[in-house]
């Protein structure tokens, strides 16, 4: 079973890297995502500090969120979901292999972008290794809760835009949590702000890495009947 | 008939031609409960309970707005109750039920918003307050519009059923870590909330019309939800009416 699951992380890191950009094209994305906050509101460096690891985190959001209908689709159309689900490799485990390879080519290459970008926006060198943490802590779970809104959309027309609705509210206590552990360092919070949103960001992380792939499994074999 | 065990009775509910003869019988009656409650505590809300000593007669908004936020909660809980026994039990008329309550939900939900708005800007000042309460309710008709927003999307009833049914349950899952996020978040950034008035205990003169239009409400979900119910199964038949002639 560990032989399957990493064959099929390993097909599915191979297929990113060689053909649709990888973990490249996310990083572009978030870059551009992170320039045109700058040209929306002004060029005020402290406003920019400020807003800086909210900003971040939306840009991580959305590119988790434009990469979510690859996770099936294309293996759906060619057919070799079939093939994927014939093996003996349980559903739940295959879900889990694809949610780890769409962390490693879209939410790792983020974090490690994340100080870079923040340099453009002006946030304070102190925060770089807590919002690095807290980065590293929640993007798994954007994976692994990716995987229900992309299972639910396979075969449906215009599925990713559907994905992308269906996944944003579970996104919000990341995204919470998130901001919370960054902010902690920059700004005047209350002490013990700053465990707390980690532990928080931990646990629901956790929750994903279970709830994730399950209910992403029973939501393909619905669809894939 | 009387041998029959709990599960058999509950299997004779699950034929949908007998729930269609038996809602169809008590929909007339459920009905006249729903508008005689609905005009009473209309009657008392509007008309013969006082006004608040704080708030004035702005405070009238409360006896739509509380119950539309009670039932924005129980609709959600109907709707993923159904879908776990519809999942687990694959009851046929469990899928209906979760569907039909969807929209009903979402339109108690708006209700909820539009009402506290309107309430909001005399009270507050402002028409709308990143309050922890406003946002999970917001969030909650985000969660409602997706699910129906799925209904829509998937042709085959059967297939949309289940995958309907996941998203319901993961939502229930994730409906209390969001709002406990929200809540952490709110008094991370606002502390002291502005708006925290109101007496400890409500006057039983307007308790009485709240529990009123409270009961009214509910009985209103549950008599359009018997409605689209029905309208549900009459749809699928009329389906199934015309896939059967596509064959010939």
């Amino acid at each position: 079973m560990r032989r399957a699951f990493s064959a099929v992380l390993m097909r599915d890191l191979r297929l990113a890297t060689r053909a649709g950009g990888g973990g490249g094209m996310a990083v572009f994305f978030f870059l551009i995502v992170v320039t045109i906050v700058p040209l929306g509101i002004g060029p005020d460096l402290n406003l920019l500090a400020m807003i800086a690891p909210g900003m971040l985190w939306v840009g991580l959001l959305l590119s988790a969120l434009l990469t979510l209908d690859r996770l099936f689709q294309a293996d759906f159309e060619d057919g070799s979901m079939d093939i994927l689900m014939m093996g003996d490799l349980p559903l739940e485990a295959l879900v889990a292999a694809k949610a780890v390879g769409h962390w490693l080519t879209t939410g790792l290459p983020l974090v490690i972008a994340a100080p870079l970008l923040g340099l453009l926006l002006n946030l304070d060198e102190s925060a770089y290794p807590p919002l690095m943490l807290a980065m590293l802590l929640g993007s798994p779970a954007l994976s692994f809760l990716g995987t229900i809104g992309a299972a639910l959309t396979v075969g449906v027309r215009r599925g990713g835009l559907l994905a992308s609705l269906l996944v944003m509210p579970f996104y919000i206590p990341v995204l919470i949590f998130g901001v919370g552990a960054a902010s902690a360092a920059t700004s005047a919070m209350p002490s013990g702000v700053y465990g707390q949103s980690l532990s928080l960001l931990g646990a629901v992380s956790l929750v994903s890495l279970v709830v994730g792939p399950v209910a992403a499994a029973v939501a393909l074999r619905a669809n894939l009947r | 008939m009387s041998t029959l065990s709990t599960s058999q009775r509950l299997q004779a509910f699950a034929n949908p031609t007998r729930f269609m003869s038996l809602s169809g019988r008590i929909l007339g009656p459920m009905a006249a409960v729903t508008a005689l409650l609905l005009l009473s505590g209309l009657y008392f809300a509007l008309l013969d309970s006082p006004p608040d000593y704080q708030q004035g007669e702005t405070v009238r908004i409360m006896y739509v707005h509380v119950p539309s936020a009670w039932l924005a909660m129980m609709g959600y809980m109907i709707m993923a109750g159904a879908s776990a026994i519809g999942l687990i039990f694959r009851h046929p008329l469990a899928d209906v039920c979760a569907k039909s309550a969807a929209p009903i939900g979402a339109a108690f939900t708006f209700l909820a918003l539009v009402t506290g708005s309107l309430w909001g800007k005399p009270m507050w000042g402002t028409w709308w307050v990143w309050d922890a309460r406003l946002t999970s309710m917001l969030i909650l008709l985000f969660l409602y519009l997706g699910y129906i927003a799925l209904w829509a999307t998937i042709e085959e009833p059967a297939r949309a059923a289940r995958g309907a049914a996941v998203l319901a349950l993961v939502g229930a899952l994730n409906v209390p870590i969001i709002h406990y996020s929200v809540v952490w978040w709110n008094t991370l950034h606002q502390p002291a909330s502005v708006f925290r008035m109101g007496g400890p205990t409500i006057a039983a003169s307007m308790l009485t019309p709240l529990m009123l239009m409270a009961l009214g409400f509910t009985m209103l979900f549950v008599t359009l939800l018997l409605v689209r119910m029905r309208a549900e199964i009459l749809r699928r038949r009329v389906r199934g009416l015309l896939l059967a002639k596509a064959d010939m």
